[in-house]
């Protein structure tokens, strides 16, 4: 789950990180308000979860309160690469005499966490890693320990930063890791760190992904959870325990397990077809959560065809058999379906579609039959 | 022979009395999985069927003799359950629980990586069956049989998949390893090619992968150098959108790698011939038996 930037700066600020006061605004009142209490001159900074907002507009400077009210009128509710802004963040703006990089990322690779510092924050750090790697200083953390004092020097000497910064870029990253490790997040990101001219460190941008199955154990984050940002359909899938991706298709297709609905999505597009969603319902799925995924599948007025393929492990073929006659029952699907069902009571599910009789439904054998026939469909 | 689960196994299934737990145990048994003990704290002293419940792993090693554990307990205790089991000297624990908070899986796999007689399989995996000997998870075993393939592989359905089309030009399985798709794998397709190689029964090894992470390359770099039997592999994915990125630092550590295409070049290069679909794996597979 990614937090927005204040989202981020607050969790940092639980955990000591310095990061500029500042406060969220909903609307442009709220927003110079803010401006008022946090002086001036302050940057407002429209919150999407989208890297390079500054160069679209997103992020402005305000010296008074005039110059306030005109930034967020024109931030909020402004499109920025599909996203709408709803709110914004408005700071103290800070001075600032050098930027850093400084990031802890869950590498499933190496199966540890990896630190990473470098003095040429600020700019593209990708293009940093790909065209300076060594500009980047980095090194694993023994989960069972954590990070050591000496980790924080040795990166500090490795990234070449100023002699007077290393204690306090070591006791920075002494707590970006211990809000990492505490938080159970899968990446902490500043950037940049900022020196100031008094040479202190400042975070003034937080990107921080948390692990969704640890937000149990973590209540006050699973709140932070941005559904504005989620696409529609894909809200309603999730209401449903569904895992569902929009694409942009034709073909609706359905499947149990990712791994074989990714695997279905390929061999529809062998066979020259082009798959409108990813549906995965999951281990075990009722009859209640097929005709849901049904509904979400059908709601997309682009998709013409619709692919079930199941091969049942947990899932037993009757309950989905039961729940697609259900949904016909109740929704009048009008595009035709294509159903593979295989697996544990294969038989008794394709018995009891055969005896519903449903319009427009193709029972298919195999996967590749499957594909062929629902690709043909929808042409 | 056949790898880590056959009629050696003596298993003992932590969350026993819970409801998948006690089903899927039942249904191993059923198969011929010869089930020793169960584990629920406070239960102990109760019996499923016959089979005797405990509070504690340790207990349970001691009365029954158990040497592997299915872990079957929700979330928030599979973590402290898996160290329990490694603590009471099981050997081998395949873990089915989905859901497992990552840093949790962090610490286990760790703390077990450093005791070389410890193996983990899973977590979120549906766990191992040798044919004809036992199952040990919640792969629907009758649409398998005993042969000369070892299949392994990070999802659940897709192996059942791959495992039917076989099954239908006639190949039967050494054993179906499932090794799961969680960020922190306790076994990678290494670890079990390894023990496939090793395998007299295991003329052909069969791995089914999907998009993300390096776990398909860093078997492609193994194979090539350690592997004399002949592998075949599947990748799903081919089609799948961009996942959700990390953030710049994600994209710095995953490069270029983790895309489908990528993971099958890297599988060519090492010798392994890939196929575009499960109908495919089964397709090769007839041309390198025959």
């Amino acid at each position: 789950m990614d937090l927005l930037e204040y989202q981020g700066k607050q969790l940092f600020a639980r955990h000591g990180l310095p990061v500029p006061a500042g406060e969220p605004a909903r609307s442009v009142d709220e927003a110079v308000a803010a401006a008022n209490r946090i002086g001036y001159p302050c940057a407002i900074k429209a919150q999407v979860q989208i890297g390079g907002r500054g160069k679209l507009g997103g992020i402005k400077i305000a010296n008074d309160e005039a110059a306030a009210r005109e930034h967020a009128e024109a931030i909020l509710g402004m499109d920025i690469k599909g996203l709408t802004v709803h709110e914004v963040w408005v700071e103290g703006a800070s001075q600032i005499e050098a930027e850093l990089y400084a990031s802890f990322v869950f590498d499933r690779g190496a199966k540890a966490p990896l630190a990473m510092l470098s003095t040429r924050g600020g700019m593209d750090i990708e293009a940093v890693a790909a065209e300076t790697p060594e500009a980047i200083a980095t090194l694993h953390v023994d989960p069972l320990i954590g990070f050591q004092p000496f980790h924080g020097r040795r990166l500090a000497y490795e990234a070449g930063v100023d002699a007077d910064l290393v204690r306090p870029i070591g006791a920075f990253l002494e707590r970006l890791y211990r809000t990492f490790e505490a938080e159970e997040a899968m990446l902490v990101e500043v950037n940049p760190l900022i020196v100031t001219p008094e040479r202190t460190l400042v975070a003034l941008d937080a990107k921080v992904t948390l692990d969704g199955n640890s937000l149990y154990r973590h209540p006050e984050n699973a709140e932070l959870r941005d559904l504005s940002s989620e696409n529609a359909q894909e809200r309603m899938a999730a209401e449903r325990g569904l895992t569902y991706v929009k694409l942009d298709g034709d073909i609706g297709i359905l499947g149990n397990g990712a791994g074989l609905v990714m695997s279905t999505l390929d061999v529809v597009a062998q066979y020259g077809g082009k798959p409108a969603n990813f549906l995965d319902t999951g281990g075990g799925a009722s009859s209640e959560t097929v005709k849901a995924a049904v509904e979400v599948i059908v709601w997309d007025p682009g998709v013409k065809a619709v692919l079930f393929n199941i091969f049942g492990g947990i899932t037993r073929c009757d309950e989905v058999a039961r729940g697609l006659i259900d949904a016909f029952a109740e929704i009048e699907p009008r595009v035709p379906f294509v159903v593979r069902l295989d697996g544990t009571n294969g038989e008794e599910g394709r018995a009891l579609l055969a005896n519903a009789n449903l319009p427009n439904v193709h029972p298919a054998t195999t996967m590749d039959e499957a594909a062929e026939r629902v690709v043909g469909l929808a042409a | 022979m056949s790898v880590l689960v056959d009629r050696d196994t003596r298993l003992c299934v932590s969350g026993i009395t819970g409801r998948e737990g006690s089903f899927h145990t039942l249904n191993n048994r059923a198969y011929g999985t010869n089930v020793v003990s169960g584990v629920t704290p406070g239960k102990g002293g109760q019996e499923l069927e016959g089979i005797p419940v405990f509070d504690t792993f340790h207990e349970a090693v001691a009365a029954s003799g158990a040497n592997t554990a299915m872990v079957f307990v929700p979330p928030p205790f599979a973590a402290d359950s898996i160290l329990e089991a490694a603590d009471a000297g099981i050997a081998t624990i395949i873990t089915i629980t989905e859901g497992i908070p990552a840093h949790d899986e962090l610490r286990v796999y760790t703390h077990l990586h450093r005791s070389p007689d410890v193996r983990l399989i899973g977590p979120n995996c549906p766990g191992v069956l040798s044919p004809g000997k036992a199952n040990v998870g919640i792969i629907p075993a009758s649409f398998f049989r005993e042969g000369n393939i070892g299949v392994v592989s990070r999802s659940g359905t897709l192996t059942y998949q791959v495992g039917n089309e076989l099954a239908q030009r006639g190949f039967g399985n050494s054993s179906i390893v499932g090794i799961g798709g969680d960020p922190v794998p306790g076994s990678s397709f290494v670890d079990v090619i390894k023990l496939f190689e090793a395998d007299e029964q295991t003329e052909l090894i069969v791995m089914s992968g999907e998009i993300g992470g390096d776990a398909e390359e860093t078997a492609a770099r193994y194979i090539s150098e350690h592997v004399s039997k002949p592998v075949v592999a599947y990748i799903a994915g081919f089609t799948a959108p961009e996942g959700k990125t990390m953030g710049h630092a994600g994209a710095i550590v995953s490069g270029s790698k983790g895309t489908a295409k990528a993971k099958a070049e890297a599988l060519e290069a090492a010798g392994v011939r890939v196929a575009r679909t499960p109908t495919q794996v089964a397709e090769i597979a007839v041309d390198v038996l025959s």
